[in-house]
């Protein structure tokens, strides 16, 4: 069988492991693996989620209620965790690639002692072996992973990898049932705060229509006015990739990216920009996604509709003057 | 206070991905190489703390001989010494073997507080980090941002550090935790500082102790590596900025409506 851990955070499911559950649902069918797929929800309080992802179609959803679940912490995860997987030994453990799942996963893996595969977008049988398929130098390659020794693996499925409206629902609601476990709060050795937001976002890039994005190649901040001539003349706002936000050369509400605003424009115009997979999650959604770069390899152009492979300071002062016509 | 800085060493930014012949792994004599982004920030941020807190910074890193380049240049940035577990075996090794490596290299070092990044930007797994901290037996947090430590005051009270945590979509959070502790440290954290003349001078007299490998089995396996496949047609526009810049303009107006 197959566990699905849940996310949730203050009673509210995250929608990504929707995605997960369909991810389950696709390792089955290609896998050729026993169809029974268990949904478990850590937390306290997470009835109202527990009966959301019911809905599924899966064998049943396990609840683990506990006090010390409350706040998220990974010594009180991989507490609640060990102990269900040691009971259900399943094939397989999977997640959504989320922060939280980054911060326990790796945790929960190395005290069962099995493999990881993390941040994986799609799976495949090769000869006779279940293949994870990821990617790997910045999304320059993909690779094909299969986890090494005995069961369970421990899978981690990147965030819009899978299409959460692909996820089967059942018939019926699946059974809810409840794990009880001793988790000892003296033992759990991280004092978590509540989580909070920095100053109010000044720029919502969410709203824009057009956006001129820039990244490592616009090679310093006094280069800067280019990219804002040109964002300029097609009305659009200017954002940046996280090491232009890092450096301090445009302010941390104009970036895009896992870590920065996820944004869906009709167009996105992105010069310099390599296209990490961290930035990708945050724009690949926009109507249209237009390129320059100089490498003609980078992964940006796989995401994008209209691709210039050249010197951004020779190309965007020409689209400037294009644009006048 | 004693820190340590495990820092790995990836191929460099401008390199063009070239395969093995049996494509499970890069042609290493074709790449170039350098220190992984986010672990220079976390070399960054120990140095840091030695300067407001004392005590020395040692650099691990687990990897081929080449590795020694890394190490060298981190030792240029201020680090007091290092330690290399060298073994060819570590180059496209897994997280369970460098990390198995790392701990036991380090374990015996007893160190106050261990920096990594967060992920390395050739395999990228995210994991490194937080395995050697289960294998150290150590509290962890991760994709961090911010680190305050409040060292032990003598009568009997632990040392702690409260450290800032990056949530996604603009959310951050406060964790404390008892010293000894592992952190991963976000890119962005702090300005790197480069090495100087003076500290590269420095570095050639520094103590680099080599390590053997630990006996670890392999968790994953590389079946195989290939180019991306693309997800969507890309048309590709050629010739000279002014007429491809021309062009473009045609195409976002009349295909795709969109300016």
């Amino acid at each position: 069988m197959i566990l699905v851990v849940a996310e949730q955070r203050g009673g509210k499911l995250n929608r990504a492991t929707w995605e997960t559950i369909a991810a389950a649902q696709e390792l089955c069918r290609v896998g050729s693996l026993d169809p029974a797929i268990t949904i478990v929800v850590p937390g306290s309080n997470v009835g109202a989620v527990a009966s959301e992802v019911a809905a599924a179609r899966v064998q049943n959803v396990v609840v683990i209620d506990h006090q010390a679940l409350d706040a998220y912490t990974p010594d009180g995860y991989a507490a609640a965790l060990e102990p269900l997987i040691a009971s259900l030994s399943p094939s397989h453990v999977l997640l959504p690639h989320t922060y939280q799942t980054r911060d326990f996963a790796p945790a929960l893996a190395a005290r069962l002692d099995r493999a990881l595969v993390t941040d994986v977008t799609g799976i495949k049988a090769v000869s006779g072996e279940i293949a994870f398929v990821r990617p790997m130098f910045q999304g320059k390659l993909t690779a094909d992973v299969v986890a090494q020794g005995p069961a369970p693996q421990v899978i981690t499925f990147q965030i819009g990898a899978l299409r959460a409206d692909q996820a089967a629902r059942g018939d019926a609601p699946a059974p809810i049932e409840t794990f009880a476990v001793e988790i000892d709060r003296s033992a759990i050795r991280e004092k978590p705060e509540p989580p909070f937001q920095e100053a109010k976002q000044s720029v919502d890039l969410s709203q824009a229509e057009r956006i001129v994005a820039v990244g490592r190649g616009i090679k310093g901040q006094e280069h800067l006015p280019v990219a804002q001539r040109l964002a300029a003349a097609l009305g659009a706002e200017l954002a940046a990739s996280r090491p232009i936000c890092d450096a301090g050369w445009l302010p941390m509400d104009r970036q895009v990216g896992s870590s920065g605003q996820t944004v869906a424009p009709k167009l996105y115009l992105a010069l310099g920009i390599s296209g990490a997979i961290q930035h990708l999650v945050g724009m690949k959604g926009s109507s249209t996604i237009a390129a320059i770069n100089k490498d003609p390899d980078a992964p940006i152009f796989d995401v994008a509709d209209y691709g210039i492979v050249g010197d951004l300071f020779e190309i965007v002062p020409a689209l400037v003057e294009a644009l006048k016509e | 206070m004693k820190l340590a800085v495990c820092i790995k060493q990836v191929p460099s930014r401008d390199w063009q991905p070239r395969l093995n012949d049996a494509r499970t792994w890069i042609r290493e004599q074709d790449a170039g190489f350098e220190m992984n982004e986010p672990d220079a920030y976390a070399l960054e941020e120990a140095l840091r703390l030695r300067e407001t807190h004392g005590g020395e910074v040692v650099v691990c890193s687990a990897g081929p001989g080449r590795v020694a380049q890394v190490i060298r240049e981190a030792l240029a940035r201020g680090a007091d010494r290092a330690i290399h577990v060298e073994d060819d075996r570590l180059a496209g090794a897994d997280a369970f073997v460098v990390a198995d490596s790392l701990a036991a290299a380090m374990k015996d070092e007893k160190f106050d507080l261990v920096l990594t990044g967060l992920q390395s930007d050739d395999m990228g797994f995210a994991q490194t980090g937080v395995i050697l901290a289960q294998r150290l037996g150590h509290p962890h947090a991760t994709i961090v941002v911010d680190v305050k430590v409040d060292p032990s005051t003598g009568s009997g009270q632990a040392a702690t550090v409260r450290v800032k945590r990056e949530l996604e979509g603009g959310w951050f959070q406060w964790v404390g935790m008892p010293l000894p502790a592992v952190l991963t440290i976000q890119s962005g954290i702090n300005q790197l500082r480069y090495a100087t003349l003076k500290g590269i001078m420095a570095a050639k007299k520094k103590e680099i102790t080599k390590a053997a490998a630990a006996s670890s089995n392999p968790r994953l396996k590389i079946a195989s590596l290939y180019l991306p496949e693309k997800v969507k047609k890309t048309q590709m526009i050629a010739g000279p900025p002014a007429e491809a810049a021309k062009e473009l303009v045609r195409r976002l107006r009349e295909e795709a409506r969109v300016i």
